[in-house]
């Protein structure tokens, strides 16, 4: 198997009538968890959607374990995704689905195990993200945070190798953005898993990451280790993770 | 592989064009990005309906759910019918011609269309609606990442659910439209029963029962697909939910009427010529 787990290369993608990639090169490496920053619209949720093929590149190529993502008929692309698992932005659970089917519907739809074996996952995985007892619930009655984690656990019923993070802290208070950076570290670490996490919260950002990559402008802007970011001159970059509204980038 | 920089080229090239260009542009893509849909949804059909649960759920929320709605609007139809024919035959054709009338316009046509009309409204609207919210929360990119197909598992059952259920419902509008014809020719038009009945058997034939269902298959079909696909295509938020449920409806009611003319054609000046 290559070493890299994730591979980018030249990708440009057009949405409408706007190219949000213009030419992203990045790799992933086995192992590693890269945090991938930048403005909102930037383009960061595009470039998640094409590990897992939901979106296409125009140009270029996306690997994931040596493999085209764009060259999979639907069959294989739904093999690959077993091995995936992505948090979306505003966990996306299924709303005609409780809680425990939720996060038991891959179980169910890919593997053999019997109920009660699938139940003892479910439970487990909703421990494991603080919300043990909560199967019986619709999830249109959890809060926000509550409903993230139940996507997280959700996404990780089938032991993924790679994890996709959409934005895991925004929209979280501070206590439970640092249960799940906390998680997703721990999952990193315990697990060896390979991920990418979108975010613009610096905070989750150096606490989670192996790599930092700024994604603006379409391109890589700028990637390195949390230290080497923090110390960076680069005006741009030192603009964001500052946070600040004087420099030159333009509030939108 | 789509050149970024050349598609933008085509873009402007288009949006140029003079808007018959366009609007026959967009359909021809609307029209071949159903019959993808509905290609996909074949293939994975004898997969989909090995969920023979979600086929359950939307049976009975597409047929049962549609029920109230078809009672009335047969019931009216059938006495409509019974007064607007009376009124076109007075002084010219004898009363016992109203029930071979109501009975043929009944199951030929008046059943099967208008059914559909009025299911379709409410169907495709609710699918439209729910694919398309499932959409804008990324539902559906939800269940793609968790390997599992949404046209096998949203589409297949609610096309199949369509396509089985709206045949049943026509049966039930024949039969409650023709029942209110009797009535109103009954109570309100001095026809005896006895007299409707006989016209009603009149020139009966099975043919046109049998045609009246097939023609709501296809209605079932393009009810659930374009609640479908218009459900699936949608992009954005909430605004964008409420014009894929409107271009659900309208999109099915026309294409309802265009294809009950050509089954119509097809039926009555081929098949049973």
């Amino acid at each position: 198997m290559p070493d890299n787990a994730i591979e980018f290369q030249g990708v440009w993608k057009r949405l409408g009538t706007k190219v949000v990639l213009r030419g992203v090169d990045l790799s992933v490496s086995r192992g590693e968890c890269l945090v991938v920053i930048g403005r909102s619209g930037s383009g960061k949720s595009v470039l998640l959607k094409h590990v897992v093929g939901l979106l296409q590149p125009d140009r270029g190529t996306v690997r994931v374990n040596g493999i085209d993502v764009s060259k999979l008929d639907e069959g294989e692309l739904l093999a690959l995704r077993e091995e995936m698992g992505m948090l979306f932005q505003a966990g996306a659970l299924f709303d005609s689905m409780l809680v425990g089917e939720n996060v038991g519907l891959a179980l169910r739809e890919h593997t053999p195990l019997p109920e009660r074996q699938i139940e003892e996952v479910v439970a487990e995985k909703l421990a494991l993200v603080g919300l043990a007892g909560t199967e019986g619930q619709r999830p249109s009655s959890l809060s926000g945070g509550m409903k993230k984690r139940a996507a997280l656990a959700r996404a990780l019923a089938m032991n993924p190798k790679i994890m996709l993070y959409d934005e895991p802290t925004t929209g979280l208070d501070p206590i439970t953005a640092d249960v799940i950076n906390r998680l997703i570290r721990r999952l990193q670490e315990r697990l060896g898993m390979t991920s990418i996490a979108v975010t613009h919260d610096m905070k989750s950002a150096y606490h989670i990451a192996d790599r930092i990559a700024m994604l603006h402008e379409g391109r890589i802007h700028a990637i390195g280790t949390p230290d080497e970011i923090q110390a960076t001159r680069d005006p741009i970059l030192r603009q964001f993770i500052e946070g600040s509204s004087d420099g030159p980038l333009l509030p939108t | 592989m789509i050149d970024p920089e050349t598609a933008e080229q085509e873009d402007a090239a288009l949006a140029a064009a003079p808007w018959p260009q366009r609007f026959l542009f967009a359909r021809l893509q609307n029209a071949g990005e159903i019959f993808l849909l509905v290609g996909s949804a074949l293939r994975e059909m004898p997969a989909g309906v090995r969920k023979i649960g979600l086929v359950f759920e939307q049976m009975a929320s597409i047929g049962l759910g549609s029920m109230p709605l078809t009672v009335i609007v047969a019931l009216f139809t059938g006495a409509v019918a019974a007064v607007q024919a009376a009124y076109q035959m007075r002084d010219y054709v004898p009363m016992i011609y109203l029930g071979t009338v109501i009975g043929k316009s009944v199951v030929i046509e008046l059943g099967p269309v208008l059914t559909a009309l009025v299911v379709g409204g409410r169907v495709s609207a609710a699918i439209a609606a729910e694919l398309g919210s499932m959409r804008v929360t990324e539902q559906i990119d939800a269940m793609e990442t968790l390997g599992i197909s949404p046209v096998r598992y949203l589409v297949v059952p609610r096309l199949v659910a369509s396509v089985l259920m709206l045949p049943v419902l026509t049966i039930f509008a024949d039969i409650l439209a023709i029942f209110g014809g009797y009535l109103v020719a009954v109570l309100t038009l001095d026809v005896s029963g006895h007299t409707f009945t006989s016209g009603l058997k009149l020139y009966f034939k099975i043919q046109d029962v049998f045609s009246g269902l097939l023609k709501s298959v296809f209605f079932g079909g393009i009810i659930a697909t374009m609640g479908c696909y218009y459900g699936l295509r949608t992009e954005g938020g909430a605004e964008a939910v409420g014009d894929s449920t409107t271009r659900a409806v309208v999109a099915s009611c026309l294409l309802i009427l265009i294809v009950d003319y050509l089954l119509a054609s097809f039926l009555f000046r081929v098949l049973f010529a």
